[in-house]
Order: structure tokens, then sequence, then C-alpha cells
């Protein structure tokens, strides 16, 4: 994921390491995550995007997150966005994975949100 | 009643498996849950998918049973890895157990996945072998061509591997892209910024055109639909004649054409009137006259 307010020089530098970014989040839910099917996958991971995986398992009620990202460096953002998502949402009882090739955190937010959508409602 | 169209060329390889099958029908085998993911690029600290770039299951079209694949363009290309190849060889596989009335498989690849070097060279030639030999037990085998990377390489010989190849204007067929045909040719040989040249030479209309493939379809997943439910009707075979028939057309083909530089000139050659002005017809408009240039490859000679 690239930040907002980062300089040209780092983004680059944090591309050429090419080196992958492995972040875990645990955040409480308010409810345990049901849906018409087992797991759900949305987007696709091409340049400036994402897929996100969601998947109901039982986890002490918690949402655990598991994201493995190209571009190394912005765990405070992904924090940020990660925690807003868990707020709006309050699902627990999910695992959701992201592997990530350089969304911006718009994106992201969107593309969590169209996971919850297509778990939880009738799809798209 | 208007019927909203749905593009086939903006879906990820998910929504048009969703959109060419019937409504629920598909199911998918090695899920993205299953994680089986590329072992290579993890090695080489790069991004896998789920999926490794493609979905494999089967569905309904039209009531019939299918089995199919779809490749993901966005991820590295629709590449072919180990893992992506080993799902389309096992779809073929599971073809000659289950006998489904067909294999479709939704293309958009640039080739092997350079990235894993010897094992996607491997698996492109698995995946020929598989299909063909599901072919030799009467398994019709379906390729649809219509996404923006295009379908180059070993999948671009896979395509014409299949029964039959269902195309969009917006399609790509070939064995090396443009740029790969500048890079080692020289700009003479293929300007590869030149995307009128890019599409007369590689586009749907062409490919069309010379018989490389049999469906011309709009952009449109209840054409794409409509085509295979054709093609599934139409006759079919992997007999020694018909290889040798194409083999026929083929060199006919070599013969009548080979010393022409561009595909304009070639339709020229194929008595096509104003062949200039074929590339902006819409398809209403072309379909007619392209049918001299199949009749021409039909016919005598």
């Amino acid at each position: 994921m690239v930040g907002w307010a980062v300089s040209a020089a780092s983004t680059f530098s944090s591309l050429v390491k090419t080196t992958m970014e492995h972040l875990e989040f645990t955040f409480p839910g308010r409810r345990a995550a049901t849906g018409r099917k087992h797991a759900v996958l949305v987007g696709v991971v091409g340049s400036g995007n994402l897929e996100v995986l969601l998947e109901p398992k039982p986890l002490g009620g918690a949402c655990q997150i598991v994201v493995k990202t190209a571009v190394a460096g912005f765990g405070e953002i992904w924090q940020a966005v990660l925690e807003d998502f868990c707020r709006r949402h309050g699902l627990g009882d999910l695992l959701v994975s992201i592997n990530d090739l350089g969304a911006t955190p718009a994106v992201v937010a969107l593309r969590l949100d169209q996971a919850v959508h297509e778990l939880e409602g009738s799809g798209p | 009643m208007i019927v909203p169209r749905t593009s086939y060329v903006e879906a990820t390889a998910r929504r048009r498996v969703e959109a060419v099958l019937d409504h629920d029908s598909f199911w998918e085998f090695l899920p993205p849950e299953e994680r089986v993911t590329s072992p290579h690029l993890s090695q080489l600290d790069l991004p896998v998918a789920f999926d490794d770039g493609v979905v494999v299951g089967g569905g309904t079209v039209q009531g019939r049973r299918v089995l199919l694949a779809a490749q993901e363009g966005a991820f590295m290309g629709g590449a072919v890895g180990e893992v992506h190849g080993a799902k389309l060889t096992g779809l073929f596989a599971r073809a000659v157990d289950e006998r489904p009335d067909a294999v479709v498989l939704l293309l958009e690849s640039g080739g092997v996945r350079l990235h894993e070097a010897n094992a996607g060279l491997i698996a492109v030639s698995e995946i020929i072998r598989a299909l063909l030999a599901a072919r030799g037990r009467g398994i019709r085998v379906l390729a649809v061509i219509g996404g923006g990377v295009g379908c180059f390489g070993g999948m671009g010989i896979v395509a014409r591997c299949c029964d039959a190849v269902i195309m969009l204007e917006e399609g790509r067929l070939g064995m090396s892209g443009p740029e790969v045909i500048e890079m080692a040719g020289g700009v003479e040989e293929l300007d590869s910024r030149d995307k009128a040249l890019v599409w007369r030479t590689f586009g749907g209309k062409h490919r069309y055109l010379l018989g490389d493939c049999e469906y011309l379809v709009e952009d449109d997943v209840a054409a794409i639909r409509e085509s295979i439910h054709q093609a599934l009707e139409a006759a079919s075979g992997f007999e020694l004649e018909q290889l040798e028939a194409e083999h026929a057309l083929l060199e006919k083909r070599l013969r009548e054409l080979a010393h022409l530089h561009d595909a304009i000139d070639m339709w020229r050659a194929l008595g096509l009137p104003d062949p200039d002005t074929l590339p902006m017809l819409d398809l209403a408009r072309f379909t007619p006259i392209a049918h001299r240039a199949r009749s021409f490859w039909k016919g005598e000679g």
C-alpha cells in the first residue's frame, strides 16, 4: 500500500528493495461474520490493486487480518485503514487474508467493503 | 425490452466465469481458500495470488455441462507458472474422466511466467499434451480470447490446438507479442506503438479473416454464450483427414500471403473490397464481407 504523503524517493527505494512485508492484525468484533458462502475472494493481485479473501471461522470473536504486501514500510497506514474497516463493520470470527500489489488506502477500503458485501449481501 | 450488455473485456477472470456460465451453476476446484500458490514466486520474494492467476471448475452453459478455466490477465499478465499450468493440465485429465460436453478456456495470457523458467515451459507443454489427449478421447475444447493482455506465447499455441476459437474484435492472438517482435526484429519489422498496426496484425478481425478463429463476436457476454452454444452444436473431430485439411489450408495461406507485409495487403489479396476500411467497420457490417474471405479458404485451390 502506498501512503498519501511519501516522497518519490522513499517510494522508489521501497519498490526497488522488493522485500515483501508480512503484517498481522487482530481486532475485536461486535458480531460473528456470517455469509451464504464459506469464503469470498474479491480483487486481483495487479498493479495498484489487491485481493481480499474473507473466511468466517471461529476466532474467539476476533477479526484476524493477514497482509502480504509488495510495498514495505507502511504498517501504520495499514493499521489505520484496517482499524477503520473493523470499526465500521464490527465483524468477528473472520479471517481476512490480503495479497497487495501497491493499492492505495482508498482502494484497500473499497475492496474490503466489496468483500463484506459479497459475503453477507445478495452478491454483486 | 433492452437487455443491458455485460462487457467481457472489462471483467476479471472470476466475473467472466460467473457471466459465461448459467446463473449459480459454477463450482470450483482448488479454490482460493486452499491457498495453492506459486512456490517459485515466494522464493523470489514476489507477490502471489491465492488462485495463482487461474480459476478452474465446472458449470453449465445453456444447460450443457462444461469444465472451464479462466486466466486472470491482471495477475502477472496471465502468465503460466507451475501451479497455474498444473491446474489447466488437471482440468483436461478431469475432462477425460467426467466427459463434459466441452472444456471451455477463457484465455488471457502473455505465455510462460518467466520467473518460473523451466517449470513454466514444462507446464505449457503438459497443458498441450493433456489438451490433445482430451481431444483424442473425443472431448471438445473451446477457447475464448478477449482480454486486454491478449493470448500469446505458449497459450497462443494452446488456443490453436482447440476445436474452435471464439474471439472478440478486441482480442489479440499471436506467438510473439508486438513488443517482442520489435525488440528482436527492429522497428521496421513491427512498430509496437502503432496501435492500428498491432490490432490489424493480431486482432480478432484479422484472425477471423485468416481462419484462425471460428467465431468473431461483440464484447458482450450474451454473444459469447451464444457462440459457445453454436460451437457445441458444430461438427468437430480430431481425425487424420481433418488435420491434413488444416495443413493444406495453412500451406495455401503461406503460398498466397507470405510475401505480403501488411494485413491490408492480405485482405486485398483475398479479394475483399476497400480493405483499408475494414478495421473501422462494426461487426454487423464486417461479418458479411468477411464471409468472402472465409469461403476463399474453404473453396477450391
